[in-house]
């Protein structure tokens, strides 16, 4: 449904109505913009010797070392989390009954544990029982636990969105359980889910900005340091908001226009 | 076993903050959620862009990296709350988006012809809005409003990292003190389950409730 339908188009006095409810708007939202900016001026956040730090390339080098570190688990975490998360997924559709418990529970489990609590786990309880796991594994481990499962009902989500006829004539041509899962239900079932796989890739980097109390060297782990070193608190976190801004939106867009490419093809196929 | 027993109270205080905290954070989320949606349908551009850009913006930002801006940076500004007080807000304007993106998801379930009819019986963008979209809407997405619920109280746990002692920052510093990870992580774990459950049950009976059978 596009919204356009909640209302007709628009004639004269409703075109003047619009206008009129643009300009009070816009001109709201500009005097909250102004006051903000004034906010930020009467406390000097404004000043120019406070943001040329962030003219300069090697403040952005060392932010741009910790979004390497964002993207380098970020990509460890969506690689395992996506491997566990099939293999779980196929599990809670096996037809074997303890294998459907045990990956319908850690599914359920997984998915409603915080993770900052099991970082604590990682962080203070497995150094205890004497699992001291290198620093970067503190991090991913905990999110490929979580993300694991958000992969898991992702993939299920896709594998029964297929038609059943796809399996019985795979299944009837004599392909095996096993077979007809990789070569006929998986790719399909892979492509359809697609936008809501990059959708996850998203939150999990999100996630990785935890890497700031595993004292992991990422984003805004970097910041807080840079921050720490050279005082501008206000401005490092904003440039950081905005590097996380414009990384993860453009992955959203990916992930739109995904779904707007997946959209197109189905009317083709209807 | 002991060591949970022997601080149940901090345990539980801890339990109260995340409680009252993740409440009060669900309800305003909520309204501005609804409001955000009404924006980004609505035939003003202005506002149209504004819900857009406030959607993409916190969608697209880490919640923790909000946190740290507004409980350490911000004040900097001149922008000082009570520390609670302000992880409540940002947790709010945060899930807001979340809750704007599923109902929003709500709005694009209810058949064109809903909205078509209302429009011919002359209703106006507010009316149909109100009495034919939205009711059809929010009924369609009790579940996934309920995810985000779900979502909401487990990112109560941030505040930890930010000095809020809630349930996770309890356990924590419990665990520092007595060194008996496993059953305070697994109480604290447990309480979490038990939270999201309630929820989903919830969430379940109102969605058996409300459903519209078609």
């Amino acid at each position: 449904m596009s919204a356009s339908v909640l209302y007709d188009e628009p004639g004269p006095r409703a075109r003047r109505r619009i206008l009129a409810w643009s300009i009070v708007s816009g001109l709201v939202l500009a005097g909250l913009v102004a006051a903000g900016l004034w906010q930020f001026a009467e406390h000097g956040q404004l000043d120019a010797r406070r943001w040329e730090p962030f003219t300069q390339w090697p403040i952005w080098e060392y932010l741009f070392v910790g979004l390497r570190g964002t993207l380098e688990a970020a990509a460890y975490v969506a690689v395992l989390s996506a491997v566990a998360g099939i293999f779980l997924a196929l599990g809670r559709l096996s037809t074997v009954r303890p294998l459907r418990w045990l990956a319908t529970g850690y599914i359920e489990i997984a998915r409603t544990l915080p993770v900052l609590l099991m970082i604590y786990v990682t962080l203070f309880a497995l150094p205890a029982a004497g699992i001291n796991l290198p620093l970067l594994w503190k991090l991913v481990l905990p999110l490929t636990v979580a993300n694991a499962a958000a992969f898991a009902e992702i993939f299920r989500a896709g594998i029964l969105s297929l038609p059943k006829g796809q399996s019985e004539a795979a299944l009837s041509l004599g392909l095996s359980q096993a077979q007809t899962m990789r070569h006929v239900v998986l790719p399909q079932a892979v492509r359809f889910v697609t936008p809501s796989l990059v959708s996850q890739l998203v939150s999990l980097l999100k996630d990785t900005s935890l890497g700031y109390i595993v004292a992991f060297t990422e984003l805004l782990y970097r910041a807080q340091v840079l921050s720490a070193y050279n005082h501008l608190l206000v401005q490092t976190f904003l440039v950081v908001t905005l590097i996380y801004l414009v990384c993860n939106g453009s992955l959203s867009f990916l992930a739109y226009r995904l779904q707007r490419v997946r959209r197109r093809v189905k009317d083709v196929d209807d | 076993m002991q060591a949970l027993l022997d601080n149940l109270e901090p345990l539980l205080r801890g339990l109260v903050t995340t409680l009252w905290m993740a409440v009060v954070a669900a309800a305003g989320s909520l309204v501005l959620g609804v409001v955000v949606t009404a924006l980004r349908v609505s035939p003003v551009p202005v506002l149209r862009g504004l819900a857009f850009a406030y959607v993409q913006l916190f969608l697209n930002v880490p919640l923790l990296a909000l946190l740290v801006l507004f409980v350490f940076a911000l004040p900097d500004a001149g922008l000082l709350m009570p520390l609670q007080t302000t992880a409540v807000v940002v947790l709010i304007i945060y899930e807001a988006a979340y809750v704007a993106e599923a109902v929003r998801s709500g709005v694009n379930t209810v058949a064109m012809g809903q909205a078509e009819a209302a429009r011919a019986l002359g209703l106006t963008f507010r009316q149909s809005l109100r009495s034919v979209i939205l009711p059809q809407a929010l009924r369609a997405v009790v579940q996934p409003v309920g995810n985000v619920m779900i979502a909401l109280v487990m990112n109560t746990s941030l505040f930890a990292a930010i000095g809020v002692v809630e349930l996770t920052a309890a356990a924590n510093k419990t665990n520092l003190v007595h060194a008996q990870p496993i059953p305070i992580f697994v109480g604290a774990g447990l309480t979490y389950m038990a939270l999201a459950l309630l929820i989903g049950m919830g969430t379940g009976a109102l969605e058996r409730k409300v459903a519209i059978l078609r």
